[in-house]
């Protein structure tokens, strides 16, 4: 697994849920994905397009999901509804920060909107693609991000390092 | 939530906002800080389409809007509402802050962007400084938001 790749996805979901939820934030446990990943409870998945691609799903377990919507809503409970909608917009927060700084790395994305996710299992690693879930403890609980990609293209810096073909 | 002066038009009128984003959860959120600077909601899209009519129907004074959205992006929104209507205050607020986004939302005639998560605080500044430019309206400060205004 390219760590170059991953570190802005750690940096943006520990940034963005620690100004968000404004409390203390951890990276918990990062395992890589050989088996079928398995839904904790309220995901969303973001798709992204570009010289790397891949999917990335956002999920929390209800009660987690619930705590973290009350907290942004500024109310003392959220329902369902609620909570999806919270799970998605922080997934959305999270990987605009993150396609940013891989942006300044010099990769090109697109990056398209977050759906829920229902299918119970997630993202599994293969030969051209790599998975990892990476683990967020707050103070309402952890939050799980499973992150799947593959390289599609050189980043902007080395193509433009690279001698033009005759 | 810290307090703020409310940014009032020069008609002392509030301000009126479009708030453009596909997720309700970010635009009521967004609805909430603009409240708590002292202005009005003349209106919602969750598109980029449904902002066009919105900003025809509803001829707010700031529209803010989102870049990632179903059916019509932000930034192509932007460019067919300054088209029609130069004049319009466009502030982008999303969460994919690279180069490229921002200098393109710009080159269509947005004003100003904002990097998600948004701080109330930055909103305010940028909002303040986008409003300051605006001939008909007052981008100083007059009073304290839920202030009682004479």
């Amino acid at each position: 697994m390219r760590m170059d790749l991953i570190q802005p996805f750690i940096n943006a979901a520990d940034a963005v849920f620690a100004e968000s939820l404004q409390g203390p934030t951890k990276i918990g446990d990062l395992s890589m994905e050989e088996g079928a990943y398995r839904r904790k409870g309220i995901a969303a998945l973001i798709a992204i397009k570009g010289d790397i691609e891949g999917r990335v799903i956002l999920d929390l377990a209800p009660e987690v999901a619930s705590k973290v919507a009350a907290i942004l809503t500024g109310t003392e409970s959220a329902d369902e509804q609620i909570a999806r909608e919270t799970v998605c917009e922080l997934a959305n927060m999270v990987i605009g920060n993150s396609v940013t700084l891989l942006n300044d790395q010099g990769y090109t994305f697109k990056v398209f909107p977050p759906e829920i996710h229902t299918s119970d299992e997630g993202l599994r690693g293969s030969a051209d693609t790599e998975a990892m879930v990476l683990a967020i403890e707050t103070t309402c609980g952890n939050i799980f991000l499973n992150i799947a990609m593959h390289h599609l293209a050189r980043r902007r810096r080395e193509r433009d390092l690279a001698p033009a073909v005759r | 939530m810290p307090q703020f002066a409310a940014l009032l038009r020069k008609d002392s009128q509030p301000v009126r906002y479009l708030v453009v984003d596909d997720s309700v959860f970010a635009r009521k959120n967004i609805i909430k800080m603009v409240q708590l600077f002292g202005g009005e909601v003349a209106g919602e899209a969750g598109d980029g389409l449904t902002a066009i009519a919105e900003f025809n129907r509803t001829k707010p004074d700031i529209v803010l809007m989102d870049i990632t959205m179903p059916q019509m992006e932000g930034i192509e929104a932007v460019e067919r509402i300054v088209r029609q209507h130069p004049e319009a205050r466009i502030v982008m607020v999303s969460s994919v802050g690279y180069q490229e986004n921002i200098l393109a939302a710009l080159q269509k005639g947005a004003k100003h962007f904002v990097q998600k998560p948004v701080k109330p605080e930055v909103l305010y500044e940028i909002l303040r400084y986008v409003l300051s430019d605006d001939p008909s309206a007052a981008g100083a400060p007059v009073a304290l938001a839920g202030e009682h205004r004479s």
